[in-house]
């Protein structure tokens, strides 16, 4: 090979490399400058404003004179609204994800996964549209012949934005949890058949457990799509800003960190630079913190069961 | 010397231009959209016309007013007796032009037995003093308080109207983003309350009476029906007729500037 073909192949490496490299950056950068604005719009909000009123305080009266920015309520309707779309979705998601990797023939897997997988595709304001015109009605009357005939007043409520977010987050929790029990492999199974393990015995004691990281990794991912969406709550919730009485009280409106920040945006004047603009960012800062916690649990707990399986 | 004087001469021009082709306005954030409607089609009639329109608030609009910085100030009020007195001192002389009025109908279920409601309950039942129908005349059933979301006008105009300045809505009332949102809910729940604005009240929900007054356009123009206003544009001074801001302001008059108010969701004068 002469010197010149070397010299192409080299710079043609070496820009491929350039290029694969600046556009991995650039999602990097983009993150460090969305956090960096983020905080530079949130912090303001603290100048005159204390941190107390927001985090304690239930009263949320941005528009009124003078406003009042308490947050609590609303912090408690996004971790109301995203708790019981967990415990809804996570071991519904869990248990189709062992049936469709275990239990049912291959075949039907290849039929019922891409089914659920569509689920991901549809659009967040459709689930809405859903949610409004077909669950509330529905939640409204089924309290006439539910025991001790409830009555329930609005069906826009928490329990209606719950029900949407576990069907959103379901096809996330089945798709990456039946991909890491598929990723346990044949011959973990097999071995454990061959010592005379029932099926159930080697679900439970040694596929489950060896795909657990892969498991709570999709357990997560599905905390973060419930916390993070935002057309649904506003559209299913009822935006009211109100911790339920008693707080566990679903059939309730409450209102979301999210929703709040898609509501409010049009309202907080950005050139003035009002309080309320800057509470947004508090609250969006919020969020991103939340979201990021998540994920380095998920990578410590990974890193962790990596460790155990490997016997240190 | 010759250069100075061509530039001299090219600004005095450009002032003429200004003065007759230039119209600002500044004031409130309901009277904002009727402004903006008139300056986009008026700017499109007659090319080479510039119309600013600013939304920071009928007090700021009548502060504007007053310092000369606005040629036409929109309020969604009348002037106060302090903010006319403090023209008169500077030699300033509003003249009020009605060019609309906003009302806010009241809506409820097509089932509810409640024909009407006074003022007065309309603010206990936001405020969340009266919690169910029966304490108003009708069935035993929990009032769910719909209201639009605080982003919008009709929310300011709802608080204006209706609660008053230090008047909380109460906080287990639903915020929807839209007045076609808030129909919506109506339709659908049964103990519902919720207002919208007067072109989005059709039969599949009930517009209350307030104080005995139906809401209606009739109602609205003749100031019968509480929660309505009217919606003004102030000058100083009459403006003569040739000018722009009398133009301006002529197009409520006209039959495309009153089609042009009913599409912005406003009652136009008659």
């Amino acid at each position: 090979m002469s010197s010149g073909a070397i010299m192409r192949r080299k710079t043609i490496g070496f820009l491929g490399r350039s290029f694969l490299f600046a556009v991995t950056s650039v999602a990097a950068v983009a993150v460090f400058a969305i956090i960096l604005f983020i905080a530079r719009d949130a912090l303001p909000f603290f100048r005159d404003r204390t941190s107390l009123e927001f985090f304690v305080s239930k009263s949320w009266y941005p528009s009124h004179t003078p406003p009042q920015f308490g947050a609590a309520a609303i912090f408690f309707g996004s971790f109301l609204v995203t708790a019981a779309a967990v415990i809804l979705a996570v071991p519904s998601g869990v248990m189709a994800a062992i049936c469709l990797s275990d239990i049912l023939p291959f075949k039907a897997r290849q039929l019922v996964k891409p089914v659920i997988e569509i689920l991901a595709a549809i659009p967040s304001v459709v689930y809405g549209f859903f949610a409004l015109t077909v669950v509330a009605p529905f939640l409204q009357n089924a309290g006439e012949w539910l025991p001790g005939n409830i009555e329930i007043a609005s069906g826009v409520n928490a329990l209606n934005a719950s029900v949407i977010l576990a069907i959103m987050a379901l096809p996330t929790i089945v798709s990456v949890s039946e991909d890491a029990l598929q990723a346990a492999g044949r011959e973990l199974r097999e071995g454990s058949y061959a010592l005379g393990a029932t099926r159930s015995e080697t679900l439970l004691k040694v596929v489950i457990p060896a795909a657990f990281s892969g498991i709570f990794s999709a357990v997560l991912l599905g905390i973060m799509r419930a916390m993070g969406e935002t057309m649904v709550v506003w559209m299913a919730s009822g935006n009211a800003a109100q911790i339920p009485k008693p707080w566990y009280n679903l059939l309730q409106p409450v209102r979301t960190l999210t929703a709040t920040i898609a509501g409010d945006m049009g309202e907080a004047d950005q050139m003035s630079g009002s309080a309320h603009y800057h509470v947004l960012f508090v609250m969006g800062l919020c969020l991103l913190l939340f979201s990021f916690g998540c994920n380095i649990a998920g990578e410590w707990v990974v890193a962790r069961q990596r460790k155990k399986l490997r016997g240190e | 010397m010759k250069g100075s004087l061509l530039v001299a001469g090219l600004v005095a021009c450009c002032a003429v231009a200004q003065a007759q082709d230039k119209l600002t306005l500044d004031g409130s954030t309901t009277v904002g959209p009727i402004a903006k409607a008139f300056a986009e089609f008026y700017m499109r009639q007659n090319p080479g016309v510039n119309i600013t329109v600013s939304e920071s608030g009928s007090g700021n609009g009548a502060k504007a007013l007053l310092n000369g910085t606005c040629d036409i100030a929109n309020l969604s009020r009348n002037l106060k007796d302090a903010e006319r007195k403090a023209m008169e001192e500077k030699g300033v002389k509003p003249v009020e032009h009605t060019v609309a009025f906003d009302a806010l109908p009241v809506i409820v279920h097509p089932s509810n037995r409640v024909k009407g409601l006074t003022l007065e309950q309309v603010r206990d039942i936001y405020t969340g003093k009266i919690t169910n129908w029966k304490e108003v005349g009708g069935a035993d059933q929990r009032i769910v308080v719909i209201s639009r979301d605080t982003n919008s006008g009709t929310y300011e105009t709802f608080k204006d109207l209706v609660l008053g300045k230090d008047n909380k809505i109460l906080e287990s009332a639903e915020y929807t983003g839209s007045n076609g949102g808030v129909r919506q809910r109506v339709q659908m729940t049964r103990g519902a309350i919720g207002y919208a604005g007067l072109g989005f009240v059709d039969r599949t929900v009930k517009a209350l009476e307030i104080n005995g007054v139906a809401p209606c356009a009739e109602s609205v123009v003749q100031k019968r029906y509480p929660i309505s206003r009217a919606l003004f544009m102030f000058t100083n001074g009459e403006p003569a007729a040739d000018t722009l801001a009398a133009k301006f302001i002529g197009l409520s008059k006209t039959a495309r500037g009153k089609e042009i108010i009913e599409e912005i969701g406003f009652v136009p004068v008659p």
